[in-house]
């Protein structure tokens, strides 16, 4: 917990030191203008049709103040091939929603007359955004920064790059984080937990409520992420005693235990929409903020603090793994269960610790994705794919090595969108996990060992 | 409340071409996993390229038939380039990497660099004409009482379920024959089988381009059906959906699949009635909303996955001993 103290004293002296804020919003980098204001993931819902029903959602903020402050009363219209679709007035917190007929590219444009005085479009030119592609049943983001703040502009190839590599060691921290906790049940338990990413989601909710629902406790961000790390810490903590003990005192094999946890996947994500709702939405605080000049590398001041704050726990984690009793346990029971319950170690008690580890780690990666990206029904299944990459990558079971993967993958994983289009890196990196699943399955930092 | 419409609307999806297409779909993963006890969590790959083979072809402007060959041979192609690598690994890794490829493929054909070449989001649409001109089925409604369906919906279900039939004889077949045993002694203990000198590799890699290819006619029968396809539809919660059809309707039977499709149809559907009816009767005052019936549904099949691999791992029709998967 010391951690998550000290990462909230960061947070806060940080969020005092920023001025000017400037709008954020893009899951994907930082740096990634080539899109302007539209967010590159579309939202997705669980399974086959029916969702709810298609529309552009425009968001209006003004990103002068320190928290995001809708526009109201501005309007914006939608055309398709030059023809009027619809339009829809901003309401007190800036949102616009104009529902469409279908899938297809359609283009948004906001009214001049109707901005209201004192406020200005971050960047006249986006007054028009032409290409919005909108999916099937998708609600569609797009948004209008206001405020004097400044936008990249004519970044050259250097700046780019190093953008996308901020973007990805950011990214690529939290995935690091989350697929430790991954790495340290299937370590002890031999399990593949397909519901680990709504342990993350289970977090990033939590503190979603705490911090900014408007009818929870309504407490800092900082302070609602360590709750939801503690939350995370107890269900993990629950679901060992509830259903993974009995699961093994039962005998129930790895494989079967694996088909269970993508049933709980299936069931806590539904609930979760259940709850939540389909739409993602972000923190109050923090939710739009300037990126600070670092030489070549433009970055959020939040994505430096999540980085430190990745370093940091990453660092307690190696800590207790290498230092303490219960950390040398816990490796013991990795390398062979057998031979740690014969030399007196109860292997329970550490499957135990490794599952609230895992529970905390993945509640603090949830949080932390969620205040880069958003908070969404199914945000950490999006990122399970990702996480079993860098679990393989640095080697099953080998926390160390998840550490060393996340940061290689989420690196690469940005970075290659310099040459690649942005929405085929996902499958760039599933593509790097099955070549060294088949070339080398003991991964970077693995023991060798006979896996086929 | 309509009791009549909750057995009604079960009744119809039970027999609807998708309990159809997830038969074949459930049919191919039982010839993988239960026969062969290869963990394919990549299914809706499988699917996908079958669906997007036909289409890309019937749109290019190719007969339908000529389409759906192509559909086939893609899964046929996709097995062995996933197999050939792949069928060494560990069962666990082996779900890892399979159902990577089906992100990646579904992640590709939505891809906007392939827009020219799938649609890219958009997908593609009305490919199948030919198909529905064939119909010999006079227009009308045809059925008893509520459970009726269009002279459309009839002839692609009198398709599906004909070839849902077919594949459940070859299955037969190849269950009652000495190359179905030795499917399931290298389930049981492939070292055991490799001494004496069966050759498992080849053996698993025949099951799980088998399994695609049936696999593959659910996904063509699908498109075709919707007349149109794009990359949401093929998303890995559609495999998880599918092995808790194979689970229910229990693993390694002949007629599993297709009976645990159809209960699952049934119940699903069932569901989705009377969840709406008792969220707009105020049954549960106003914890829900209409729109929550949906994913009320996938959370109840979460659970029910859950407790049938936990309490009732052999499904409805299943042999115990041979459900219990082994390491």
């Amino acid at each position: 917990m010391r951690i998550q103290r000290r990462a909230r004293a960061v947070a806060a002296s940080l969020a005092l030191g920023v001025i000017a804020l400037a709008l954020v919003a893009g899951p994907a980098a930082a740096g990634d203008n080539s899109v302007p204001g539209q967010q590159p993931e579309p939202t997705t819902t669980t399974s086959s049709p029916e969702a709810e029903s298609t529309a552009i959602s425009a968001r209006l903020i003004d990103n002068t103040t320190p928290n995001v402050k809708g526009i109201e009363g501005a309007r914006i219209v939608v055309f398709q091939k030059g023809k009027k679709i619809g339009s829809a007035t901003s309401d007190a917190d800036g949102l616009a929603v104009v529902p469409l007929p279908g899938a297809g590219t359609y283009e948004v444009r906001l009214v001049a007359s109707t901005i209201p005085d004192g406020v200005r479009l971050t960047d006249p030119d986006k007054i028009r955004l032409p290409d919005v592609i909108v999916r099937e049943a998708q609600q569609k983001f797009v948004i209008f920064p206001f405020g004097k703040g400044s936008s990249g502009g004519g970044a050259s190839a250097f700046d780019r790059l190093a953008d996308l590599a901020g973007a990805g060691l950011r990214i690529g921290l939290i995935v690091a984080v989350a697929a430790t906790g991954l790495s340290l049940v299937f370590g002890t338990t031999g399990l593949i937990n397909f519901a680990h990413g709504e342990l993350l989601t289970f977090g990033a909710l939590v503190a979603w409520y705490l911090s900014s629902s408007g009818e929870g406790a309504g407490i800092t961000l900082a302070l609602a992420g360590v709750i939801a790390v503690l939350f995370g810490g107890a269900l993990g903590f629950g679901l060992e005693v509830g259903l993974w003990r009995r699961l093994r005192a039962r005998r129930t094999g790895n494989i079967s235990m694996l088909v269970v946890s993508i049933g709980l996947a299936l069931f806590l994500r539904s609930v979760f929409q259940v709850i939540f709702g389909a739409s993602p939405r972000a923190y109050d605080q923090y939710a739009a903020q300037k990126s600070v000049d670092l030489g070549p590398l433009d970055i959020q001041p939040k994505g430096l603090v999540t980085i430190g704050i990745c370093a940091v726990i990453l660092v307690v984690v190696a800590l207790f793994l290498l230092r303490t009793r219960l950390g040398t346990a816990v490796r013991a029971v990795t390398d062979d269960p057998d031979l740690a319950e014969s030399s007196g170690i109860d292997v329970q008690r550490v499957i135990l610790a490794a599952w609230v580890t895992c529970g905390m780690l993945a509640a603090a990666a949830g949080v932390l994705l969620g205040l880069n990206q958003s908070v969404e029904y199914d945000m950490g299944f999006k990122f399970l794919l990702a996480m079993f990459a860098v679990m393989i990558l640095g080697g099953l079971g080998s926390p160390f090595g998840a550490m060393l993967a996340g940061v290689v993958l989420g690196m690469a994983f940005e970075v290659s969108t310099y040459w690649i289009a942005n929405d085929l890196k996902t499958a760039l990196y599933l593509g790097v996990m099955i070549v060294v699943l088949l070339v080398r399955p003991q991964g970077i930092l693995g023991i060798k060992e006979r896996v086929g | 409340m309509d009791v009549g419409k909750v057995f009604t609307d079960g009744a119809r999806g039970a027999l609807s071409v998708q309990s159809a297409a997830f038969s074949l779909a459930a049919i191919g993963l039982n010839v993988q996993f239960g026969f062969a006890g290869i963990l394919n969590f990549g299914q809706v790959g499988f699917l996908l390229v079958g669906a997007y083979g036909t289409a890309i072809t019937a749109d290019g402007g190719a007969p339908l038939w000529v389409g759906i060959l192509v559909g086939i041979a893609a899964a046929i192609a996709l097995g062995l380039l996933l197999g050939i690598p792949t069928l060494r690994l560990r069962a666990d890794y082996l779900a890892i990497v399979t159902i990577s490829s089906a992100e990646i493929l579904r992640i590709g054909v939505s891809s906007r660099s392939l827009e020219d070449f799938t649609g890219g989001v958009f997908g593609i649409r009305g490919f199948a004409n030919s198909f529905f001109d064939l119909n010999p089925i006079p227009v009308g409604r045809y059925g008893i009482g509520e459970v009726s369906f269009d002279h459309r919906a009839l002839w692609v279900m009198t398709v599906a379920w004909t070839c849902v039939i077919l594949a459940s004889l070859l299955v037969r077949l190849i269950a009652r024959s000495p190359y179905g045993r030795m499917m399931k002694a290298i389930r049981e203990d492939e070292d055991a089988a490799r001494s004496l000198g069966k050759n498992a590799f080849s053996i698993k890699l025949q099951a799980l381009v088998l399994g695609g290819a049936i696999g593959a006619i659910g996904g063509i029968i699908i498109a075709i059906d919707a007349q149109f396809t794009n990359g949401d539809y093929w998303k890995s919660a559609f495999t998880f959906f599918a092995y808790t059809v194979l689970i229910l309707g229990g693993v390694g039977s002949v007629l599993g699949p297709v009976l645990g499709s159809m209960v699952f149809w049934f119940i699903y559907q069932a569901l989705d009635a009377l969840l709406r009816q008792s969220i707009t009767e105020g049954v549960f005052g106003d914890v829900f909303t209409p729109s929550d019936t949906g994913p009320l549904r996938i959370a109840f099949v979460g659970l029910a996955l859950m407790a049938l691999m936990i309490f009732r791992p052999q499904g409805m029709f299943g042999n115990r001993a041979e459900a219990l998967v082994n390491e």
